[in-house]
């Protein structure tokens, strides 16, 4: 089976809109669609499931939470409770009011920082890690479609992608 | 071209015939482009400056805390004054790329990224405050909780001071993922452009293999609200905590409850002058002028009112406070009659120009749409935000319940020093920041052209009519 794949170029949103929605609707599959910037519903058109990052933020942010009661239960309460300023620390609960700021900064680290990286894991981002965009333009103006070729379909495709709008068609040989 | 639909009322946020391509073309230009005289004789201030302070900082630390003008009773002043100066300022970055982006305003798009700068730089200056205060900054990592040999010696929950080290380090590593992700398709815009092989290289890097899929896109997107939903509090947390370590305390003129959002309100305040102040020159400085218009200037000055109005309205409550209370000690609290009359009254008096009255000008939309103005009325801002600070902080301690206590702080060279030292690090780290980074994100501002752009703006209204 061949590696072939179709990389379409087209230099406006709106184009790449109907283009995405007209090659969907004639069965077509759509492997990529490499933009400059996020382009609005552009992830509907293409049938992309919803992100859950946000689910996994909350989930952190409880986890932040949690740790920050057992840190400030463990250090002041359990471990060396102290008596300051005539105000012994006996209970969690007693002294909880004076820790909502540590409670609130720690929920916020952990639900910031690790949604962060779980969105870097997940979208293979990371220091020294090559780009992966095929033709440099796609972060200038252009967007870059990309349809792999099977049944030697070239040229039904060609036709349909001419169609639609595309300035540039290349077919290439897609390693890896 | 429906989805693009924009009033035609509202004033385009992009001047001039612009493609996507131009916005690529006109933010990299600064980076691909030689520095010219200016900027090398701005650095090198800059630069003599931070070495300056440098040199202050080595001599503190090696000599002690007595080289500053702090006596018995006033064992704050000066440093603490440009810690919250500096904290205060860094404020304005977070809030246009976190608030302004909950609120849906398409203006921030063009000065998220160098208030956000300046907000990280900010936070770095104020940083280094508390620690050189520490006089063994050495010993600097003991506010954090970790394990130790000292016993079971562990940090001070209840504290206010920690409350800071937590809502502070938070504040900044929040802000600088928020940037960094924010850069990432901006970095590989450059990247992609770049000819030589050493830039290709570090852009590379820099932008950590940022391809841009739709994939990518979307949770970009997600991530940058969720990033703005969590930094929205989290603005506001940290000069909340910031006044409470001077609300908590039982000093007349700073045991006071209006204090978290008063601070707040004052942060914003000066985080947007600040931003006012960079930004006149560097749209000029980078030929930014269709980018960074007279509107955004104008919405900065509008924010600038607000914040100043509230906190003219928090000085008339502590002054009207101190005074209906007929208490001696709060007779001299940094805003009573016995600080405008006193010793301090040069301080107060210039409180009360620089932040309440001059601001007032803003009014006027002649002068809040005038580059030259907004750029005036925002120096003014700066200096009356840092007097704030220092009257709260010098007046307040320098007459205490007994008349034993009364003293008066007098900065010495060393404390000045540090203070000119890191108006000069900021700025070091501004103009590298201005030649390195693309300083507008162009990947947003894309997605604003059609809307507000200025030619496709006309074609629309064109059409309507």
């Amino acid at each position: 089976m061949s590696n072939k794949v179709i990389h379409a170029f087209y230099t406006d949103d709106d184009i790449l809109m109907d283009a995405v929605k007209k090659v969907r609707s004639e069965q077509h599959h759509i492997e990529e669609v490499f933009c400059p910037f996020p382009v609005h519903g552009l992830d509907k058109a293409l049938g992309l499931a919803p992100t859950r990052i946000a689910i996994t933020s909350f989930m952190y942010g409880c986890v932040g939470l949690c740790f920050a009661i057992w840190m400030t239960n463990y250090m002041m309460i359990q471990d060396w409770p102290q008596d300051i300023g005539g105000k012994p620390n006996f209970t969690w609960w007693a002294n909880m009011p004076a820790f909502v700021p540590i409670l609130f900064e720690m929920t916020v680290f952990f639900a910031a920082h690790l949604m962060v990286i779980t969105f870097y894991m997940r979208s293979r981002i990371w220091p020294f890690k090559e780009a992966e965009n095929p033709d440099p333009r796609t972060t200038d103006d252009h967007f870059l479609m990309e349809i792999p070729v099977h049944n030697n379909n070239e040229e039904e495709l060609t036709a349909l992608l001419k169609d639609t709008g595309a300035v540039e068609i290349n077919i290439v040989e897609k390693h890896s | 071209m429906s989805s693009h639909y924009e009033a035609p009322i509202r004033e385009p946020l992009i001047l001039g015939e612009k493609s996507y391509h131009d916005i690529t073309v006109d933010i990299a230009r600064p980076i691909e482009g030689q520095a010219n005289k200016n900027w090398y004789i701005a650095f090198y201030i800059a630069l003599a400056a931070m070495l300056w302070g440098f040199g202050c900082i080595f001599y503190t630390v090696g000599t002690g805390i007595g080289t500053w003008g702090l006596n018995k009773n006033i064992g704050w002043a000066w440093d603490i004054t440009n810690f919250v100066w500096w904290v205060g300022i860094g404020h304005a970055g977070t809030l246009i790329s976190a608030v302004l982006l909950l609120f849906r305003q398409k203006w921030r798009m063009a000065i998220n990224r160098s208030a956000e700068a300046m907000t990280i730089f900010a936070v770095f200056q104020a940083g280094l405050f508390p620690i050189i205060h520490m006089g063994r900054p050495w010993n600097g990592y003991w506010v954090l909780p970790m394990p130790n040999q000292f016993g079971s010696l562990w940090v001070n929950f209840n504290s206010p001071l920690l409350w800071d080290v937590f809502a502070i380090s938070t504040y900044l590593s929040v802000s600088l993922v928020f940037w960094w992700t924010g850069l990432l398709p901006d970095f590989a815009m450059i990247r992609d452009r770049a000819v030589k092989p050493f830039q290709k290289k570090i852009y590379s890097l820099l932008s950590f293999g940022w391809s841009g899929r739709a994939k990518d896109w979307q949770r970009f997107e997600e991530v940058s609200l969720v990033l703005a939903g969590l930094a929205t509090p989290l603005v506001l947390s940290v000069h909340t905590i910031v006044s409470m370590d001077f609300a908590t305390s039982i000093n007349p003129g700073w045991h006071s409850t209006i204090f978290p959002p008063y601070f707040v309100a004052g942060a914003i305040f000066s985080g947007f002058a600040m931003v006012q102040t960079l930004l006149g020159i560097m749209r000029k400085v980078t030929n930014l002028e269709s980018y960074i218009t007279r509107l955004h200037i104008e919405y900065m000055n509008i924010v600038i009112i607000l914040t100043g109005g509230i906190v003219a309205v928090a000085y008339a409550s502590e002054f009207f406070i101190a005074w209906y209370t007929a208490s001696p000690y709060e007779n001299y609290t940094y805003l009573s009659v016995g600080a405008a009359t006193g010793p301090y009254a040069w301080a107060f008096w210039s409180l009360i120009t620089f932040n309440i009255i001059i601001p007032q000008f803003l009014w006027f939309k002649k002068i809040r749409r005038s580059f030259i103005w907004s750029f005036i009325i925002s120096i003014a801002i700066n200096i009356g935000m840092w007097f704030e600070r220092f009257d709260i902080i010098a007046i307040v301690l320098s007459k205490g319940q007994l008349p034993s206590t009364w003293w008066r702080f007098e900065p010495t060279f060393v404390d000045v020093g540090i203070f000119i030292g890191t108006i000069g690090f900021f700025f070091v780290l501004f103009l590298l920041y201005a030649r390195t980074f693309p300083v507008i994100a162009q990947a947003e501002v894309k997605t604003i052209l059609k809307s507000s752009g200025e030619n496709y703006k006309k074609l629309r209204d064109g059409n309507h009519e």
